[in-house]
């Protein structure tokens, strides 16, 4: 099937979302507008306007009532999704570059950067969900990037919003309790910046990409690594899918170095892996700048990517995709089945 | 009571102590001779020619410095043959020795300076014992087996990976990943690594010097110090070594503890280019820079060439050329080098000459070849020299001459000279390409005029055929937009063997071509055409000998076909492996920014393996010396090749098998282990707050959307 391309956004795209139905994609860029799509055809919905500066990071909760973002103009902004009114702004000492609900959509949590002196931190608030033009401007947690550690670029929460985890400048992974703030563990994971956190289904294990040209999954209960996923050019995301055994990750050749380069060598493609064997399973072709995001849909029939081209990329998988199978997953599923009999 | 102060008055001059000031501005009285030297072989003269003489000398002598004082003895009213001379400074003492030691001052007499210290030193009976003392040897250090190498029992090759700052040596599995000879070395070395021309020794470069490795393990073999080594190079039968520092070779001062073991005599203080046996580790020969290259900023590399079996190295020197005889510990060849006015170029003949005058039992002939420019009435030259004969055996006259490259064929049956020549308007350059024939009787020439410039020459090894890439000229057209033509050429069958002179045609071009690079295989009939550098590099890989459909043209032993090609952006080296069963591609970070890595071919062009690495730098092959099989011996393996093919084929039956079981059994045990994580995550469910996924859209509401366009509304009027 053709993909379809959302042309929306005037510059580069930063994340695209779906919701927990996976019929809308909320897709956010550095021209300060966020937009919400429908993903069965890519028709706009609306956006949501109000922000002064690049926006980050999109977020919408489980019911699709409210979504958060977060801006560089030192501001986190909640809105009602089916209004595109914005219903409360959360200010900041510095840009926020990550937002997130918590699993049961009654906590957001913001990653802020450091700059200016400030030293970066994860902060969280409670929602006030009955009165959503009130919220308590008091965060719950404050977690600041601790002594030896590098800044936090990105971070989410773990099954029952039980933890926090966060990936760092330098490639450490770092995990803290969700309602103490409490170190619980860190983690050399990678080389270089990590660039997206995303975790699995029922958050019990985690993907991570890293400028360092791979990506890897980690357990949250020990922070062990479980699998790595090697690229040959920087990943700036990287996403678990559901149903098939898969991930797949987006990146590519860094901006400033794509001049220098041929266009077949910039690698813009979106990669998939298989999630057990580790092995590249195949590529998509299709943006012509690096990917800056890729997002999978719930129920794992197609996936988003948001380039710095300024294109949103929807693709719905094929018939081959779910029939693509490893002779040795053919041979378990079948002992599985005689099993059973 | 009070103290009173002393006045200085009342000091006595002889109560100071002025013994630290006469330490601090003491004078130390020079008793030593280091200013002196003795002078040697001067003519034994009546007292009335002192004064001529002593002129005379003393001219001479001023040369390396002011002399400041001149004696010379006499005894019976005549000079006693020597003279002893004070200079101002001692370096004014080592300028003069360099200088004009073994300086002749006419026919009969030759000056042999020394400095007074050294005479006092040897020449006064007692301070040397003329017992002779044997020099203690050094106890024999056994070595691996340089060769194991060659004893693999499934005959594979060798190469080497540098990435980063590693070097691993592996063994060619073809599509598998190759197998490691030794553990991959962290910082090998600190520049290049490289192998001699025969596969013996590995050296790797480092600030200090060079190390050579070798044996079955890599074993560290000689170290050859050179600080700051750039350039290295080998002769053909890897006897000797040849490194260049921009850093001179300075002695350490006579008493420091490291002039005992140092290896350079003081004759090769300021000396940058060092040749080294390999064997011994020891210098064979060392020579200053030209002056000429002192300040160019490529290095024209190698600077000395060598004659196929090592018995001659020559270096050129501005109108002269130079040849030393490494048998007769490298010196000079008839002590004086071979005048030759503007040399620009010359190229030993690769392997030994046998002419069509030389008798059955004649040893082959040492050949090289040079050319010169023209300049002023002279016409441009290309000459072929013999050695140690001096000898012109041959010269042909060329004009318009802008360059000249000259190209052995690996037999040395025949020299091609490529000419590019300019036409009078100098606006425009074409190729000729001249003939030498070494084997046929006064070495005829033979001339092919082409339109073109040819950019590229490549001679079959082992052949009489030979590959070129020429650049049609288009005045004032992009140069980036001409495309090139490959042109194979052969020798013409003539019906008439007798009185044929060899005559070379071109039967087959390929037009429009962007390649830039020819690779036979080393045993020729195969070539790989490249283009290599840039995003839009590829390979192609022909044969020359293709034995199916009918030749296009029967008037050559040829028929082209292309096997395979493959695209390979950022492509930056392409290489045959030694045995010519398969090539090499890489891109190197050294001159390719991203995406490095190797592709192996065979020699049919299928791709075997590709692997990108970061950092990837080099991909070295091993080379191999020259088979010892017998002509007899070859041809019984090409007559039972069947046979052994399909051994071969077995094994590699069971290799691919055994790695495609070992492959299912990682997936299988990978399999596992996540299939156990996900039933440890499922039997914690509570803990983990695992909510089941209803997959019944029971919640789900399904809106259907229906539109309805009105593309059309017409109103008719019915009656």
């Amino acid at each position: 099937m053709r993909p379809i391309m959302l042309k929306g956004h005037e510059r580069s795209l930063t994340q695209v979302k779906y919701n927990k139905e996976g019929d809308l994609i909320f897709t956010v860029a550095k021209d300060k507008i966020a937009s919400v799509w429908y993903s069965y055809n890519g028709e706009r919905v609306g956006t949501y306007n109000g922000h002064q500066g690049t926006i980050w990071s999109i977020d919408v909760d489980s019911k699709s009532e409210f979504c958060l973002t977060g801006s560089a103009d030192f501001s986190m902004k909640l809105w009602e999704v089916s209004t595109g009114r914005c219903l409360f702004t959360f200010d900041q000492d510095t840009s926020v570059r990550r937002v997130e609900f918590d699993p049961y959509d009654n906590r957001i949590l913001a990653v802020t950067d450091k700059v200016m002196g400030f030293p970066g931190s994860i902060i969280t608030y409670k929602i006030n969900r009955d009165s959503p033009t009130q919220q308590d401007t008091t965060p719950l947690l404050k977690i600041d990037t601790k002594e030896g550690f590098e800044k936090v670029s990105v971070a989410g929460f773990s099954y029952l919003g039980k933890y926090i985890v966060a990936g760092h400048q330098d490639g450490t992974i770092s995990k803290y309790d969700a309602t103490t703030g409490a170190l619980i563990g860190s983690v050399k994971a990678h080389e270089g910046l990590i660039t997206d956190i995303q975790f699995s289904e029922d958050k019990t294990y985690f993907i991570i990409s890293s400028k360092d040209k791979s990506a890897s999954i980690y357990d949250v209960d020990n922070l062990k690594q479980l699998k790595r996923f090697e690229a040959d050019a920087p990943m700036n995301s990287a996403a678990i899918t559901p149903v098939k055994e898969f991930v797949v990750l987006g990146g590519g050749q860094e901006a400033r170095d794509v001049t220098t380069t041929a266009a077949n060598q910039g690698k813009f493609e979106a990669r998939f892996y298989h999630k057990i064997f580790e092995d590249e399973i195949g590529r998509v072709k299709g943006h012509f700048g690096p990917l800056n995001y890729i997002a999978v849909h719930p129920s794992g029939s197609s996936y988003a990517s948001g380039g710095e081209d300024g294109y949103v990329r929807v693709h719905t998988f094929e018939k081959s995709y779910y029939d693509f199978k490893y002779d040795v997953e053919v041979t378990a599923e079948a002992k599985a089945h005689a099993g059973e009999q | 009571m009070t103290l009173e102060e002393p006045k200085i008055e009342d000091i006595s001059v002889d109560d100071i102590d002025f013994s630290d000031l006469e330490e601090k501005y003491a004078v130390p009285e020079d008793t030593t001779f280091e200013r002196f030297v003795v002078v040697d072989g001067c003519p034994v003269a009546p007292e009335a020619k002192v004064p001529v003489l002593t002129k005379v000398l003393t001219k001479l002598l001023s040369q390396a410095g002011t002399v400041v004082s001149f004696h010379m003895p006499l005894a019976d009213g005549k000079t006693k043959g020597f003279c002893f001379v004070e200079y101002e400074s001692q370096q004014n003492v080592d300028k003069a020795i360099k200088a004009l030691n073994g300086k002749k001052l006419d026919v009969k007499h030759r000056l042999f300076l020394n400095r007074w210290n050294d005479v006092e030193k040897y020449a006064i009976s007692g301070n040397i014992t003329d017992e002779f003392v044997e020099p203690t040897l050094p106890p024999f250090q056994e070595t691996d087996y340089l060769k194991s190498w060659l004893q693999d029992e499934a005959g594979r090759d060798q190469f080497l990976l540098h990435k980063n700052d590693t070097v691993g040596a592996f063994w060619n599995k073809k599509k598998h990943a190759p197998e490691p000879v030794i553990e991959p070395r962290v910082g090998w070395t600190d520049g290049f690594i490289k192998f001699s021309p025969k596969g013996q020794y590995a050296f790797s470069i480092h600030p200090q010097g060079i190390q050579c490795w070798g044996g079955k393990d890599f074993k560290n073999l000689k170290r050859f110090s050179h600080p700051k080594v750039r350039l290295i190079d080998f002769s053909p039968s890897e006897r000797y070594l040849v490194t260049l520092s921009p850093d001179p070779i300075v002695l350490p001062p006579e008493d420091h503890p490291k002039r005992a073991s140092f290896p350079f005599g003081p004759e090769s203080e300021g000396h940058k280019l060092i040749i080294w046996d390999i064997a011994t580790g020891l210098p064979a020969r060392t020579f200053a820079l030209p002056p000429h290259l002192e300040k160019v900023k490529e290095m024209v590399w190698p600077l000395i060439k060598w004659s196929y079996d090592d018995k001659y190295v020559a270096r050129m020197g501005p109108n002269a050329l130079a040849i030393y005889d490494t048998a007769d510990n490298f010196s000079l060849l008839d002590k004086k080098p071979v005048k030759i006015d503007d040399i620009v170029d010359f190229e030993w003949a690769p392997a030994g000459v046998k002419f069509a005058s030389s008798k059955q039992n004649d040893p082959l002939a040492h050949v090289l070849a040079y050319w010169t420019p023209e300049s002023g009435n002279q016409t441009a030259r290309v000459a072929l020299f013999e050695v140690p004969t001096k000898k012109v055996l041959r010269t042909i006259n060329l004009f318009q001459v802008s360059d000249c490259k000259l190209h052995w064929q690996d037999k040395a049956e025949y020299l091609a000279v490529k000419v590019d020549r300019h036409t009078k308007s100098k606006k425009t350059i074409f190729s000729n390409l001249e003939f030498f024939k070494l084997n046929e009787k006064e070495i005829p020439v033979e001339k092919i005029e082409l339109k073109d410039r040819v950019i590229n020459f490549q001679w079959e090894p082992n052949g009489d055929r030979f590959v070129v890439i020429s650049k049609p000229e288009v005045v004032g057209a992009n140069q980036t937009f001409v495309k090139n033509n490959v042109e194979f050429y052969a020798p013409e069958i003539t019906k008439d063997k007798a009185s044929a002179l060899k005559k070379w045609i071109c039967f087959k071009t390929l037009a429009d071509q962007t390649s830039n690079t020819l690779k036979f295989a080393p045993k020729g009939r195969f070539l790989v055409v490249a283009r290599i550098g840039g995003s839009k590099g590829f390979l192609e890989f022909y044969d020359l000998d293709y034995n199916g459909e009918k030749s296009e043209n029967e008037n050559v032993a040829a028929n082209v076909r292309l096997l395979a090609s493959d695209e390979y952006g950022g492509m930056t080296d392409v290489e045959w492996d030694p045995s010519g069963r398969f090539v090499a591609a890489w891109s190197s970070i050294w001159t390719h920014k991203i995406e490095n890595g190797y592709r192996l071919f065979n020699f049919a062009g299928e791709l075997l393996r590709e692997e990108l690495v970061d950092g990837f730098k080099d991909f070295i092959w091993r080379p191999r010396p020259a088979s010892l099989l017998t002509g007899g011996d070859k041809k019984k393996v090409r007559k039972n090749l069947r046979e052994y093919s399909a051994q071969f084929d077995e094994t590699d039956l069971m290799e691919d098998s055994s790695s495609a079981r070992e492959l299912i059994l990682k997936r299988r045990r990978l399999l596992e282990e996540w299939t156990a994580f996900r039933a440890n995550v499922a039997a914690h469910k509570e803990q983990y707050g695992i909510v089941e996924v209803s997959h019944d859209n029971e919640d789900l509401e399904v809106i259907e959307e229906i539109k309805e366009e009105v593309l059309k509304e017409t109103e008719e009027i019915v009656e």
